[in-house]
């Protein structure tokens, strides 16, 4: 099935030629690239991996036939961006199109899907994140992509990208460390005492319903009065656009998840098991700390794990509100109708994302070591 | 010993435990029994202040329990439950060794009592000690709820309907090998239960509760032959109390000169065993051997004679 999607993708446009950055760019098939003698090793590459991954259940085969695969793609992006703009004009760019996401996509789901079926435990699987993220560095930074137009675009703006980058990592995890302060003793204080619970919750559950961009704007006349009537909070840079706004929305919207796993994590404990504990003299302190912290950890984990992907991924609207963060090539993209600097903003926090998601699904594992009880 | 001394807990209007007395001498099992409703949970859990009494005070070894923190006299009383509920993330060892871990004995020390439990109620600690609760049966995480609640050898073990979620046939196993521990460690315990049946095998001493009050407290003798109150008859079993208390004294009690036919019994069987016997198999009087010597016989006219003697 994905296989047959594949190789139809491989007739659609595989890159776009324009004359600049900002006009729509006509599509090119994989066999105009370039000449058939260097096209031809990518072509079969990308059909042999795309066979290797039809038989079911031989996940060995599959996982090297999705590697083949994207090393054919890689082959054909490299065979293909020089010879496009050959005597195409000084400020012709050429981007992947329709074929090569599509058959990138596929491979990657054969290789999500082998490697799933493969089943690797947390330390093998953080070594293979590791590997692939080296292998895209590697790729990126090559020259033979240096050409690609979203390659221009991160040329251009080198260290406005780095910038950014730790901008929106501070914005993603910043919040969730501020999250985090917050809402775990706030979950603590919600397990022990339900009447705080009943309350505290639908609150933070209808601050989780604003609509995000709505939330950013609600910031903006907020804490613009805040930074004008509060003495000193102008200079710590709290005022209505920037940083701060942005920061406080996203801290907002983590709450939620981090005193609702919280407060799930901490009841999850056998009441038996808490029965026990103080039956045979734990103090408070000491069931807290050794049974029911342990048992919730996997639960409060996985809530930190929603706050950061979630926050990875609104950070980008940050960038409206003046906050930083890779939201700013997306909206500057969007605001020249510049694809690709639009793709330079969204391609990194898609890689961000899954990239926490992935580290934060080991730190769950790693800490649900004890096997479940049975009865 | 333990003396309980008038303690009452009020529950708004309600009072569930009711002035109730007693005294547990030191190295027997006290069971006490009732409904549901009738307030021995409570009563126990005023013991190690679970609960705290409304009124009244216990003494263990002539020190009132209110005379300490909750949580520091509740390291020197073994606790077992219903349901064992063991730390599920902790291996067999540390569950174990847990309030050793809360009084801060040596590692050493720890590792050596783990071992010397889990070979008291036969399980290879080799084998046993790095498993997780969730690896064992559900005998296996009764027994190592037992063996953590005594692991610090408390002054006293309480336990709460602690062989309420087995099977049957495990049960009886449990309740045999509790007994023979308690005799080898010679602990003080006090067991809750609503089973007359497992309160008359465990008890030296029963303690019958009816709506918070102690209603009779002797041994399982008196219980069944001298009932205090309908209640209590009711709770033996006016049907069952003969074989109730045959199934309390021993062969070597009524066993006479001569000889019978048919499959031996040991002395340490019960007359009720006997009894079954002789009506299965037609017999009027089984031989009794002990370690392949005869000892000679008990008859049917014995047994009879025995029984009606009480009533």
């Amino acid at each position: 099935m994905f296989c047959l999607l594949g190789l139809a993708a491989l007739l659609a446009p595989f890159m776009t030629l324009a004359a600049n950055r900002i006009v729509a760019g006509e599509g090119i098939t994989v066999w105009q690239l370039a000449d058939t003698a260097s096209v031809l090793p990518g072509v079969l590459a990308v059909m042999a991996g795309l066979a290797l991954g039809v038989p079911a259940g031989v996940t060995r085969l599959r996982l090297g036939g999705s590697i083949l695969g994207l090393a054919g793609l890689l082959w054909l992006l490299q065979q293909g961006t020089p010879a496009l703009l050959e005597g195409a004009g000084d400020y012709a760019r050429v981007s992947p199109a329709l074929g090569f996401w599509c058959l990138l996509v596929v491979l990657l789901l054969l290789m999500a899907d082998a490697l799933a079926a493969m089943a690797p435990g947390p330390l093998t699987r953080g070594a293979l994140l590791a590997g692939i993220m080296g292998a895209l560095l590697v790729v990126l930074s090559s020259d033979g992509l240096a050409e690609l137009s979203v390659l221009k675009e991160y040329a251009a703006r080198r260290d406005a990208f780095g910038r950014e980058l730790v901008r929106h990592l501070g914005l993603a995890f910043g919040s969730l460390g501020a999250a985090a302060v917050i809402g775990f003793p706030l979950g603590m204080l919600c397990h022990r005492r339900a009447e705080l619970r009943s309350a505290v919750l639908p609150v933070l559950s209808f601050l989780q319903t604003i609509p995000s961009l709505a939330m950013f704007g609600l910031m903006i006349p907020v804490l613009g009065w805040v930074g004008n009537t509060v003495p000193g909070a102008r200079s710590i840079g709290i005022a209505g656009i920037g940083f701060a706004p942005a920061f406080m929305a996203l801290v907002l919207y983590s709450l939620l998840p981090v005193v609702g796993n919280t407060v799930a994590g901490l009841g999850a404990t056998p009441p038996a098991a808490l029965e026990a504990a103080r039956g045979m003299g734990m103090t408070p302190r000491q069931r807290l700390l050794r049974v029911e912290l342990p048992l919730g950890l996997p639960i409060i984990l996985t809530g930190l794990r929603i706050v950061l992907v979630q926050n990875i991924g609104l950070a980008v609207i940050a960038g409206l509100i003046g906050g930083g963060g890779f939201g700013t090539f997306v909206f500057q993209g969007l605001n020249q109708t510049a694809t690709d600097l639009i793709l330079l903003g969204a391609l990194p926090t898609v890689v961000l994302a899954i990239t926490a998601a992935i580290v934060m699904d080991i730190l769950v594992e790693l800490t649900r070591r004890t096997p479940e009880v049975s009865r | 010993m333990i003396e309980i001394d008038s303690i009452t807990k009020v529950y708004g209007d309600e009072t569930a435990v009711d002035a109730v007395s007693m005294t547990v001498q030191t190295g027997t099992i006290t069971v006490i029994v009732g409904t549901s409703g009738s307030g021995k949970t409570t009563l126990l859990r005023m013991i190690n202040r679970l609960e705290e009494p409304t009124s009244g005070e216990v003494r263990i070894k002539g020190q009132s329990t209110l005379a300490v923190k909750p949580h520091i006299l509740r390291r020197r009383i073994g606790y077992a439950i219903q349901g064992h509920g063991l730390f599920p993330h902790h291996t067999v060892a540390r569950n174990i060794g847990a309030v050793p871990e809360l009084l801060n004995w040596s590692r050493d020390k720890t590792e050596a009592r783990v071992d010397e439990l889990l070979d008291l109620f036969s399980m290879e600690p080799a084998q046993f000690r790095d498993r997780y609760p969730g690896e064992l049966s559900g005998g296996q995480q009764q027994r190592v709820g037992v063996a953590r609640a005594l692991a610090s050898r408390p002054d006293l073990l309480l336990m709460d309907e602690p062989f309420g979620a087995l099977d049957p046939i495990i049960r009886t196993r449990a309740q045999e090998d509790l007994r023979r521990i308690q005799r080898q460690l010679g602990s003080t315990i006090m067991l809750v239960t609503h089973d007359m049946e497992e309160a008359i095998r465990l008890g030296d001493r029963v303690a019958v509760m009816d709506a918070g009050k102690l209603v009779q407290h002797g041994t399982p003798a008196e219980i069944i032959t001298q009932p205090a109150t309908d209640f209590v008859a009711d709770m033996v079993g006016d049907v069952e109390r003969p074989l109730r208390l045959l199934s309390l004294i021993p062969l070597s009690d009524l066993v006479e000169d001569g000889t019978a036919d048919g499959a031996p019994l040991s002395p340490a069987d019960s007359l009720r065993d006997a009894l079954s016997a002789c009506l299965w198999t037609g017999r009027s009087a089984v031989p009794v051997v002990e370690d392949g010597a005869p000892l000679g016989r008990v008859t049917l006219d014995a047994i009879r004679a025995r029984a009606r003697a009480h009533t």
